[in-house]
């Protein structure tokens, strides 16, 4: 199950070869565990940062510029500030849940991490359902959140955790219908195979206008699943101070602010992976390097990272009615239809492939 | 079917504001409105409406524009500004006249509310751009605006 170990394959050898095939397995899953949380403590930061250069260049502002090489390290000192910042609660706040919910958050997001193909051979969990355990896990966050909202015992921060819910459940729809579509094609869940299929082009291109509506429907609710602008009521400044996190301080404060940004870079990785063939080079260019794999995925995750950010920095925060107006009246029947065109295309056989 | 259009409509608006940020986006390197002060500093120019502090300009032959007619004392609302005048013969007509001997403005009380400025009838006192002020010890901070030895401009009082 543990593919990520042919690009380490020397390691492996050796694990084996000096222990007992269950310790060997054992150190292999702890190292893979320790890789995967630098990866996420560096994406998260980094993100963060990019985020706030983007955002700085959108309103004519410059960002920060000033911590080492055009600010490179700017998000670093501030994750060692909050590290170093006291951990402030309410007095009648639910200990063990205020103390419990951040972990909640982090810890799924970077469980959805383990299922995405960074390349070929650089996959730590390919499970059969990969995409179905994608959605389920991304959606276990929402319990972090309703659970940081509620025992901190704090009534913005108690709304801003229900507005989330509220939004959360609603858009879940939305993101699991238009992946399905996309299933249609690949006929099958298992992220490999997905992206073995585009290997006769990319399923944007095979699936051409339904592929691109489930798409657009795609990056609107994987926004709304995020809490990002326009859909940041959970945490709407201008109403409920910080939302949901408002009455948490330092690190536990930092593990809300860096899964929601590794969420986005989930929700952007499953865009690449479904949409536009993960790991695959454009007309396979690059194809006899297989490390540059990982280039490519991060390039394309980068730029629907970016769109997001752009969705973030133009739009203005839809009201709750709007806002489930927008999931129940628009996303979820153009959803439904797109379903039926797409299941007709697959039966006529009208896929573009190369 | 108002159902469709108003999709159209909306995906329309939508690129319509982001092809607005897009350009912003793409010329923030030239069009940046932030200033880099510390390293700025010799070409920082402060805008025209900047309230830094309250000054008198003089010209080259240390002439101000004050007659020491204290309506900037009386229209301070806490006591910003001090004129310390007397009465002294004028040269040119050989009269009694009032001058002022010290403008003394407190610039750590001023709110920077432009009164004196505004209700000042001959132009004498006006915004200055400095506002690096920060000193060590605040007798600093009160300042005498009129230059040593300086006398009135002929023609202000016509």
């Amino acid at each position: 199950m543990i593919r990520a170990l042919s690009i380490t394959k020397s390691i492996h050898d050796w694990l084996y070869s000096t222990m007992s095939d269950n310790m060997a397995y054992f150190v292999e899953m702890v190292l893979i565990a320790l890789v995967y949380l630098t990866i996420f403590a560096v994406a998260g930061l980094f993100l963060v940062l990019i985020e706030r250069r983007v955002a700085a260049w959108f309103q004519l502002r410059i960002g920060p510029n000033r911590v080492g090489f055009q600010g490179l390290l700017q998000t670093m000192a501030d994750a060692l500030k909050l590290l170093s910042k006291e951990l402030t609660g309410t007095e009648k706040a639910d200990k063990f849940l205020y103390n419990l919910a951040p972990y909640f958050v982090i810890i799924t997001a970077l469980m959805a991490l383990a299922v995405i193909p960074f390349t070929q051979d650089f996959h730590a969990f390919d499970i059969n359902i990969g995409l179905l355990f994608l959605i389920a896990i991304s959606s276990i966050g929402v319990i972090g959140i309703l659970l940081g909202g509620w025992s901190s015992n704090n009534k913005f921060a108690l709304i801003g955790a229900m507005r989330s819910g509220v939004q959360t459940i609603s858009y879940e729809l939305s993101i699991g219908l238009s992946l399905l579509t996309m299933v249609l094609i690949t006929g099958t869940l298992q992220v490999s195979e997905i992206v073995e299929v585009q290997k006769n082009g990319w399923l944007i291109v095979q699936g051409h206008i339904p592929a691109i509506i489930a798409f657009m429907i795609y990056m609107i609710a994987g926004t709304a699943e995020t809490n990002r602008a326009p859909f940041d009521m959970a945490e709407a400044e201008s109403e409920l101070g910080a939302g949901f996190h408002t009455e948490y301080s330092g690190m536990k404060f930092a593990y809300f602010f860096l899964a929601e940004f590794i969420n986005m870079f989930i929700i952007a990785a499953i865009a690449t992976t479904v949409f536009f063939g993960a790991w695959l080079s454009p007309f396979g260019i690059t194809e006899s390097i297989p490390i540059l794999g990982v280039f490519w995925f991060l390039a394309k995750a980068m730029i629907l990272v970016f769109l997001m950010m752009w969705f973030r920095w133009t739009f203005p925060r839809l009201r709750v009615d709007q806002l489930l107006t927008l999931e129940w009246k628009y996303l979820l029947p153009i959803n439904l239809m797109n379903i039926v065109i797409m299941a007709l295309i697959v039966w006529q056989n009208l896929i573009i492939q190369f | 079917m108002s159902y469709f259009s108003d999709i159209y409509k909306g995906i329309k608006t939508l690129l319509t504001g982001m092809s607005v940020t897009g350009k912003y986006f793409l010329t923030s390197r030239k069009g940046a409105i932030t200033q880099q002060y510390p390293d700025n500093r010799d070409t920082l120019k402060m805008f025209d409406r900047f309230r830094g502090e309250v000054i008198m300009p003089h010209n080259e032959e240390n002439q101000h524009r004050c007659t020491g007619c204290q309506k900037c004392e009386i229209a301070c609302p806490n006591g910003t500004i001090e004129i310390i005048w007397d009465r002294g013969i004028d040269e040119q007509t050989g009269k009694k006249k009032k001058k002022i001997d010290k403008f003394v403005y407190h610039l750590s009380m001023c709110t920077m509310c432009g009164l004196c400025i505004d209700v000042c009838p001959t132009d004498a006192i006006e915004w200055g751009q400095n506002f690096e002020n920060s000193v060590y010890d605040r007798t600093a901070l009160t300042r005498v605006l009129n230059e040593p030895g300086s006398k009135l401009m002929p023609g202000v009082e016509d």
